[in-house]
Formats: structure tokens, C-alpha cells, sequence
């Protein structure tokens, strides 16, 4: 963010001179001129909040309204009353944030037990075709997922696994492996090598330098992935449909079916609980990302 | 170290089986079950039903995905373009703090979000009444193809915008300054300096993009419920109310072939770009 501030400032100086040249005309034109201008931009950038906000706007006022209709353009009356349905501990909403919670949870210890090995290979061990085995775990995400999930469901049908947590777990794990795998190889080819070496030298076994020194710094990165991981399973949706049902059901489900089902206020709730972790997640993500690790995904 | 490292391969093996439980055998799984008629040879049987049902829907996917695709690049140019060469602080200031909000938003929220805005008497539709902009007669529902194409764009505007930023940001500064000494306009600096050293990015982001949105499965069932409708609703209706997992494996054969095509240009032009350097 500092060279951004550095570079604008050297901007504005070359701009010098030539913002005075175009003011040629009258003083009064020119302050016409700049104020019209500076209202363009004002108005192009309240249409721009209006389409970027409007929708989230609408979706905090329904969660909020206890009655709205047809010609009413705001909610005939506000309270919390959906809410205390929502967080009501025997309700629906309570059993299936719970159950996201713990998918999510059980995702990230199962990507983490299967990453972490394979981003250490992948950024320090001699791996033949290391190039298509990082694309095969992009593959997951690069590919039309709805045919591949049918097809999983089908195949979790014969072993049981369909509309247990255990089958959801594996789906969304699969469909998280490549920020975890990915990042977590970056985030071991970013530990400087030397420090590893100067821990063999005094005489601290394989074993005892990654845990010692490789894993610890290597721990931002792979927090990251594990956080990317926690908000793709708690977002998943089209996987759970195809091998949760009936049995689990996940936030996501529980907003799909209130959504249908014409219940505004527990669906906006819902999606309320999602959308929380997902900004928040935004505004964090460049403190656990590093600029050293960043530059080395996918390499 | 010429010979490859058994350890290396030991610690990546759980990860691979599982890309190949999960991902792999289903999509040999499909595949098979989409070439195979109902004796058991092969055939392009399922093809032929797939398209005598869905031709429509196959074009309207095609229509959505595309038209999304350049309208996302069209914003996402403009907005990269303003933040790199804008000239008015606080504008740049106030678009780079709001542009990345929708980034890390599910689809579903989004969809929900929009299912209630889009509508005739949504948010969009009462404001735009109020400030006398629109009479309440000519208010309509946007919860059709205009509906799924807009939400998509809100979702996918922010990551296309934020790969392009940052390799904007990153182009040599040098050659903005000298065409805009020179007196081009911020404009043509937009197209004819700063786009082509970013194209390779933009390119990226937008197949991404391409790819995710013909894969999405709650926009198109809660935006736009009618007919015609995206492939993806199709296939959860083959299965979920016939059970007929060959015509479901059809289209999404079909939908593979689409997004091979859109990697196969990507990586035509990737091929193009290396010849010429």
C-alpha cells in the first residue's frame, strides 16, 4: 500500500504542469468545469455503491422484517422476532449451523492430514511430472462440477455414504485440495532453506527440524489455506445437495430450502451467517497471505 | 538428486487418492454412463435424447455464460482502469475500499441477495420509484435471464478486477507516463497501453470466471425458476425426478466440451504468446 502512496504523489507532480494548461480558459469556466465533473464522478460513484450495496441492503431489511408486502416499499414492521426463531436452540437453524460448523471443522483437519505432506513434497522433494500433478488438483475447481458430483453420489450410494457427514466431508475436501495443497507448497517453498540446514548442522534430527523449524514457519500460509478451506465447506452448496440429502443439512441447504419455500426472513438470517465470515474473511486475508508466500502459488 | 524421491511420492500419495476417488473415478463414472445405451454398448443414444430435450437450454447456458463473461471483463477493465490511471484521489480511494466486497460472497447469498432486489417490488425497482426515476406501473421482475447474468457479474466483477489491478500495478509506469506526455487521453492509454501488457491476466480471470459460472447450480434455480433454464438445473432435474443418469451424464458431457473449448483458446493463445516471445 506504500508505493501505491508513493506512486500517486509522483503522479500528481508530473500532472502538474499539465492540469494548468488545460485551464487555459476563464477562471470561472474552469471552476464550471471542475465542479461538474467532480459531481459526475460523485453520482457515478453513488450508482456504483447503489448496485454494489442494494442487494445486501435488501437482504439485512428482510432479515429484519416481520411483515412486508406488495405495496409497501419498506417493511410494514421491523423486529428480531426470526431471529429468536433462528437462534432458538431446538430450531432448524440452530442443528444445521451446528452440523456446517462441524463439516467445516472435519473438512480442514482431512485437507490439512492429506496437504500438508503433499505440499511439503511438492516444494521440497524431487517429484516426477510435478507440473500435471499440481493442474490435477485444480482440476476439481476447473471442471463442471454438477456432472462430477451426480456421479459421486451415485458411487457414495453403494458404499452408504450418501446423507452421512462422513461423505459430505470427503466431497468438500476434494473440492478444497487445491487451496490447500496449493498454498501449503507455497508456503513451504517460502521457509528459507538455510534455516533448515543450520538446525541439521547442530544436530537436530529430519524429523525434529520440520517440526521445530519448517512447520512453525511455515504456519501463516497453511492458517490461510485452512481458513480458505473452512469457508468453501461452510459455503458448499451444490455438492451437499447431491450427497448430504436428506439427512444433512447444511446453512446453505437450509437457505435453499426457506428460500423456495417463500420464507424471506429465515432465508436473509441465514444468508446473513454466511455472508459475516466471507467479508470479514476479506479484510483479513492479506495479514495471513504474505506477499513471499502469495508470489509462489502455483509455482 | 537425479533420481526421483520415494518419500516424496509417499507423502503426496493419500492426496492424490483422493483427487482420484473423488474426482477422477467420478469422471470416468460419467463419461462412461454418458456414451452407453441402455443394452450396455456403446453409443451416442443419450446425446441424441439430450438435445432433442434441452437444444434450448444448451444455447441459453451458451448465451448466459458468454455475455457474463464479456460484461464482467467490460466492468472489470473500467474499474482495474480507474484505479490504475485515475486522477482523482478520493475516487480511487473510495473504489478500491468498495469494489472487493461481493469477492468471498457465496453464490447462494448472492443469489438470495438478488432474488429479493431483482424483483418487481424490490429494493431496486422501490428506489428507483421513489426518486422518481420510474413510475410504479412500469416496474418489473428482473428474475429471469437478466436476472442470472446481473448476479453473476456482481459476483465474478471482483476477482477479474483484482487479478487486473494487480498486474496493472505492476506494468512499468513509464510507458503510461509517456503516453499520456505524449497527449493521448486516459482512455486510449486504457486500450492501447496498459490492456495489452495485462491481456494474459485478464485472459486467466475470465476463463476462470467462464468455467465457474457454467458450474454454478443455485443462481440459475433461485434467480430464474422458469423455462429455459442453465444446464446445471437440468441435470439435478434428470436426476433428481427420473433418476436418468444418462441423459444427466449427456449434458454434462456437453458441458465439459464447453469448458474444454474455453481452455483449449486459453491455452492456444498461451501457446501463440510463447512462439512469439
Amino acid at each position: 500500500m506504500s508505493g501505491e502512496v508513493h506512486l500517486s504523489a509522483a503522479r500528481a507532480q508530473t500532472l502538474g504542469p499539465r492540469g494548468a494548461a488545460r485551464e487555459r480558459s476563464s477562471p470561472a469556466a474552469a471552476r464550471v468545469w471542475a465542479f461538474g465533473a467532480t459531481a459526475l464522478k460523485m453520482l457515478g460513484l453513488a450508482v456504483f455503491a447503489f448496485l454494489l450495496f442494494g442487494p445486501l441492503a435488501n437482504l439485512a431489511l428482510w432479515s429484519v422484517a416481520e411483515r412486508w408486502y406488495a405495496p409497501f416499499k419498506l417493511p410494514v414492521s421491523y423486529g428480531m422476532r426470526y431471529w429468536e426463531v433462528v437462534f432458538r436452540p431446538t430450531g432448524d437453524a440452530m442443528s444445521s449451523l451446528m452440523t456446517s460448523i462441524g463439516i467445516a471443522c472435519l473438512t480442514v483437519l482431512v485437507a490439512l492430514a492429506v496437504s500438508i505432506p503433499a505440499g511439503y513434497a511438492l516444494a521440497r522433494l524431487r517429484l516426477p511430472w510435478r507440473t500435471a500433478l499440481m493442474i490435477l488438483f485444480l482440476l476439481p475447481q476447473a471442471f463442471p462440477s454438477v456432472a462430477i458430483y451426480i456421479n459421486v453420489a451415485r458411487v457414495f450410494y453403494g458404499f452408504g455414504l450418501t446423507g452421512t457427514i462422513t461423505g459430505v466431508v470427503l466431497v468438500h475436501a476434494a473440492h478444497g485440495l487445491v487451496y490447500s495443497v496449493w498454498i501449503a507448497a507455497a508456503a513451504f517453498a517460502a521457509v528459507d532453506r538455510d534455516l533448515e540446514l543450520a538446525a541439521r548442522n547442530i544436530g537436530a534430527s529430519p524429523l525434529r527440524t520440520f517440526f521445530t523449524v519448517t512447520l512453525p514457519l511455515a504456519a501463516p500460509g497453511i492458517m490461510a489455506s485452512a481458513i480458505f478451506v473452512f469457508l468453501e465447506s461452510l459455503d458448499e452448496f451444490t455438492g451437499t445437495f447431491f450427497v448430504g440429502v436428506p439427512q444433512v443439512t447444511t446453512l446453505p441447504l437450509l437457505l435453499y430450502n426457506a428460500s423456495m419455500g417463500g420464507n424471506y426472513q429465515i432465508a436473509s438470517i441465514t444468508a446473513l451467517i454466511l455472508l459475516v465470515p466471507s467479508v470479514a474473511f476479506m479484510f483479513v486475508i492479506e495479514r495471513f497471505l504474505k506477499a513471499d508466500v502469495l508470489s509462489k502459488v502455483g509455482q | 538428486m537425479a533420481r526421483p524421491s520415494f518419500f516424496g511420492l509417499l507423502l503426496i500419495a493419500p492426496a492424490l487418492a483422493m483427487i482420484g476417488a473423488l474426482f477422477l473415478y467420478p469422471l470416468g463414472y460419467s463419461l462412461a454412463a454418458a456414451f452407453t445405451d441402455p443394452q450396455g454398448g456403446l453409443s451416442l443414444v443419450n446425446f441424441g435424447k439430450a438435445y432433442e430435450f434441452y437444444s434450448t437450454d444448451i444455447l441459453f447456458t451458451l448465451f448466459i455464460v458468454i455475455t457474463s463473461t464479456l460484461l464482467t471483463g467490460l466492468v472489470s477493465i473500467a474499474i482495474a482502469g480507474i484505479l490504475t490511471l485515475g486522477e482523482t484521489p478520493w475516487l480511487v480511494a473510495a473504489l478500491r475500499a468498495l469494489y472487493r466486497w461481493p469477492l468471498f460472497i457465496p453464490f447462494i447469498v448472492a443469489a438470495q441477495c438478488m432474488r429479493t432486489f431483482l424483483a418487481k417490488n424490490g429494493l431496486m425497482n422501490n428506489t428507483f420509484v421513489a426518486l422518481g426515476i420510474m413510475e410504479p406501473i412500469q416496474a418489473t421482475s428482473l428474475l429471469d435471464w437478466r436476472g442470472i447474468i446481473i448476479t453473476f457479474v456482481w459476483k465474478q466483477v471482483p476477482f477479474v478486477t483484482l487479478m487486473l489491478a494487480g498486474a496493472m500495478a505492476s506494468i512499468d509506469r513509464a510507458t503510461i507516463e509517456a503516453g499520456r506526455n505524449l497527449g493521448a487521453s486516459r482512455l486510449r492509454v486504457l486500450v492501447e497501453i496498459v490492456l495489452p501488457q495485462v491481456a494474459q491476466t485478464l485472459l486467466v480471470g475470465l476463463v476462470l470466471s467462464f468455467v465457474t459460472m457454467l458450474s454454478v447450480l443455485s443462481v440459475p434455480l433461485m434467480v430464474a425458476g422458469s423455462q429455459p433454464t442453465m444446464l446445471t438445473v437440468d441435470m439435478a432435474f434428470r436426476i433428481n425426478s427420473y433418476g436418468d443418469y444418462a441423459t444427466a451424464n449427456a449434458l454434462g458431457v456437453i458441458s465439459y466440451a464447453i469448458a474444454g473449448t474455453v481452455a483449449w483458446i486459453y491455452l492456444r493463445h498461451s501457446v501463440k504468446r510463447e512462439v512469439q516471445a
